[in-house]
């Protein structure tokens, strides 16, 4: 099977990037340098092609009951406009996938995916929705996105762009209607900065693109979105959450509202959340600079009890660090514990897993 | 374009050695570190330790990955470049200026199977 490429994709090559695969895309991993784009990210603004990920369009009488029913978080009463994170979960609480959830309409609501996650996602959601009067479109080759991120982002929409967004708070959206066509606007993002997402046609991005790059805009790849997100403990769906890790685990139970009314896992949750977790996502920092990476092993004495799920040398503290996901026993914070790098033991100690303050605006 | 020296020895993972008289000094190219991008972190071995051709000694890491570093000689490690320690961007600076290890040679034959500037220079295109 071949990888797809983005409605970018001859824009990235223009640039000079480095491409890799990525959840069934060829996406850029960077185009000069992860640390400067990751810099630009913190502290001016940069421009990300995140046209991979999936959308799937809920509409019909039931939509709102079908989404509160497949969506650990609590949509109810949601003016239109909102937008919230949260889950879909397997019944025995494992994890689907994460997305975003806005609320379009009573009756229409707009799901972003993870693009490594689309087949999978779309399948189990059309299943869902035999038992509910909704109809369900899989979205995601129809919308091109872009994300700009950065403190800059508000001045540099409406300069660059035309788009004047002062009015959108954090995680709520609006529609507008420019050259022919509707864009969706969002001010949310995966960086921990201020920022906002835009979706529309093809045509639209590819302009909306070209634009940024002239006004000066840095664009920026997969590489620094990985480090930024990583900073301030944003969850990666396959590092942090997978078909067998819950949301409890993950340490997002603030996503998951289990005083609502049934949703699919939920019964599993409860019983995890009553018994008490046995494992748990927990960040650690290391006394020196050896970087701990996605699968080396978390030990305490000449016992494994974790197991590093995403970790750098960060580029905004330099230190290294990671999250992990250790025996229960092991996850409060202070506690000593080593992680195996190329064959040595390094010393570190359980942290809270955000490294790096966020810089939302609210 | 990434350079290399006349008079080093080459390997084709990429690593040098630069011989005088008993000791060879041993780092990545400037090929290397150009493919590598920002070195953050080298992971050195310990004096006295044993280093074989052909095995991993260490482990140099960009922001994204870590690569193993493979010796391009067998022998004994009697010096680190302690500089690495703090400032790994040295690397990215001047590979060949920064060595990672120096080694006592246990058979300074050994650099008759390693590559000259000129034919290391034709394995990179």
């Amino acid at each position: 099977m071949t990888d797809k490429r983005t409605c970018l994709y001859d824009k990235h090559i223009a640039l000079g990037a480095k491409m890799v695969p990525f959840g069934g895309f060829e996406m850029p991993i960077q185009y000069t340098d992860i640390v400067d784009e990751h810099n630009a990210v913190r502290k001016a603004s940069g421009v990300f092609d995140v046209s991979h990920m999936g959308e799937v369009l809920v509409s019909g009488a039931e939509a709102e009951k079908f989404v509160q029913y497949i969506f650990t978080n609590d949509i109810a009463g949601a003016p239109a406009g909102k937008i919230y994170y949260g889950m879909m979960l397997h019944e025995n609480g494992g994890t689907v996938d994460d997305l975003l959830v806005y609320k379009m309409a009573d009756d229409k609501f707009f799901l972003v995916i993870n693009a490594a996650n689309i087949d999978k996602d779309y399948a189990w959601i059309e299943a869902q929705a035999k038992a509910f009067d909704v109809v369900t479109v899989n979205q995601s080759d129809i919308y091109g996105q872009i994300a700009l991120q950065g403190p800059d982002s508000e001045k540099v929409m409406a300069e660059c762009l035309g788009l004047a967004c002062e009015d959108l708070a954090f995680y709520t959206f609006k529609t507008v209607d420019t050259e022919g066509e509707t864009l969706i606007i969002s001010r949310t993002g995966y960086t921990g900065e201020d920022g906002f997402e835009v979706y529309g046609s093809h045509a639209y991005i590819q302009g909306a693109w070209d634009k940024l790059i002239a006004h000066g805009v840095k664009p920026c790849a997969l590489g620094c979105r990985d480090t930024l997100r990583f900073e301030v403990g944003l969850p990666l769906y396959g590092d942090e959450l997978t078909d067998d890790i819950t949301p409890l685990e993950a340490g997002l139970g603030m996503f998951v509202k289990l005083d609502k009314e049934n949703f699919i896992g939920k019964e599993a949750l409860a019983k995890q959340k009553a018994e008490g977790l046995t494992r748990k996502i927990v960040g650690i920092e290391l006394a020196g600079r050896a970087i701990p990476r996605h699968g080396y092993d978390v030990v305490v004495g000449d016992k494994v009890v974790g197991t590093v799920t995403t970790g750098y040398n960060s580029i905004s503290t330099g230190k290294s660090v990671c999250m992990a996901m250790v025996d229960i026993e092991y996850a409060k914070l202070d506690t000593p514990v080593q992680i195996r790098i190329h064959k040595k033991l390094q010393d570190g100690v359980v942290c809270k897993k955000r490294f790096y303050e966020k810089n939302y605006k609210k | 374009m990434a350079k290399t020296i006349e008079g080093l020895y080459y390997s084709e993972s990429h690593e040098y050695v630069k011989v005088e008289g008993e000791y060879g000094y041993v780092g990545i190219t400037d090929y290397a570190q150009e493919q590598l991008g920002n070195v953050v972190y080298v992971d050195m071995p310990e004096v006295d330790d044993e280093v074989t051709a052909g095995e991993d000694f260490g482990a140099v890491e960009s922001v994204k990955a870590a690569s193993d570093l493979i010796s391009p000689v067998s022998g004994v490690v009697v010096e680190i470049n302690a500089d690495l320690e703090d400032q790994p961007e040295l690397i990215n600076q001047d590979a060949f200026g920064t060595w990672i290890m120096k080694v006592k040679l246990s058979d300074p034959s050994e650099v008759d199977n390693l590559l000259s500037a000129a034919d290391y220079e034709n394995c990179c295109k």
